[in-house]
């Protein structure tokens, strides 16, 4: 609204940040997922009730577990990357490499855990 | 500047505030999460969890140690699970966990908010937010 930037909506969407913006913007995304998944979880358990109930077929919805464990699982590791490479910042030089690791190590770990949880979600 | 001098100034002339302390916050606190769930998940495994849950309730378990998350699961006994000691360990995770979640919020709304003002509400908020969900959280903990 009252925002203003230097660069049009257009350029902006047309920023070829590559690997390091994409892990910046899923580690927002995953930070904000648990941040609202989280106050909820506490709310709901603390006030319980009718609400709390409700709350809870949302979580134990098979979609919405593979999006949250998105959200922590790439949050964890990508924290992890960031936190390795800022306490040694001599590693920085080799910070592409450091995101094909994390992918490395995230892929093949969310893929099966996702793939456990859709199919019981989806078998029963 | 050598490196002898710089060791020798002190913390603010060196450009320590609030803002570095926590960019340091934010990376050891992340350091300590990983060691309270580790901690966590190898007290569940201690405890029986190896026989009694399944993984997705171990890692329930390994996130918030609350007794809460166990009743569900086959586990026998859950009294050594709603001990002191492991109210003690959540309540530390959950100290860091809000700290660290609420000034990640803080650091995105400092990216889409163009005015100062607006940023110092969302700091004055940030700060109620903060104090709150640690009380509502503590207040779950130990009640559970």
């Amino acid at each position: 609204m009252g925002l203003k930037r230097n660069v049009s909506l257009l350029t902006g969407l047309r920023y070829k940040g590559q690997g390091p913006m994409l892990t910046f913007v899923l580690h927002r995304i995953g930070g904000l997922g648990m941040a609202i998944f989280i106050t909820i979880h506490m709310l709901s358990s603390f006030l319980g009730g009718k609400g709390g109930v409700f709350v809870n077929t949302i979580y134990e919805n098979w979609a919405f577990q593979v999006f949250i464990f998105f959200c922590v699982l790439f949050h964890a590791i990508n924290g992890l990357r960031i936190t390795i490479l800022d306490l040694f910042p001599k590693l920085i030089e080799h910070h592409r490499e450091a995101i094909w690791i994390e992918w490395a190590v995230f892929l093949p770990t969310f893929g099966i855990a996702a793939l456990v949880i859709i199919s019981t979600g989806l078998g029963g | 500047m050598s490196n002898q001098k710089t060791r020798t100034l002190s913390l603010s002339q060196r450009g320590m505030t609030f803002e570095i302390l926590m960019w340091y916050f934010t990376r050891l606190s992340a350091l300590a999460m990983y060691a309270l769930i580790l901690f966590g998940l190898i007290g569940g495994l201690i405890m029986g969890a190896r026989n009694q849950m399944n993984f997705a309730d171990v890692m329930r378990w390994a996130f918030m140690p609350n007794v809460t998350h166990v009743q569900s699961t086959d586990v026998p006994d859950i009294a050594p699970w709603a001990s002191t000691f492991w109210k003690l360990t959540a309540s530390a995770l959950l100290l860091v966990a809000v700290a660290h979640g609420v000034h990640g919020l803080v650091v995105i709304a400092d990216d889409y908010i163009a005015s100062a003002g607006g940023r110092k509400i969302v700091r004055l908020l940030s700060v109620v937010m903060m104090l709150l969900m640690s009380a509502i959280g503590l207040y779950i903990l130990w009640t559970s």
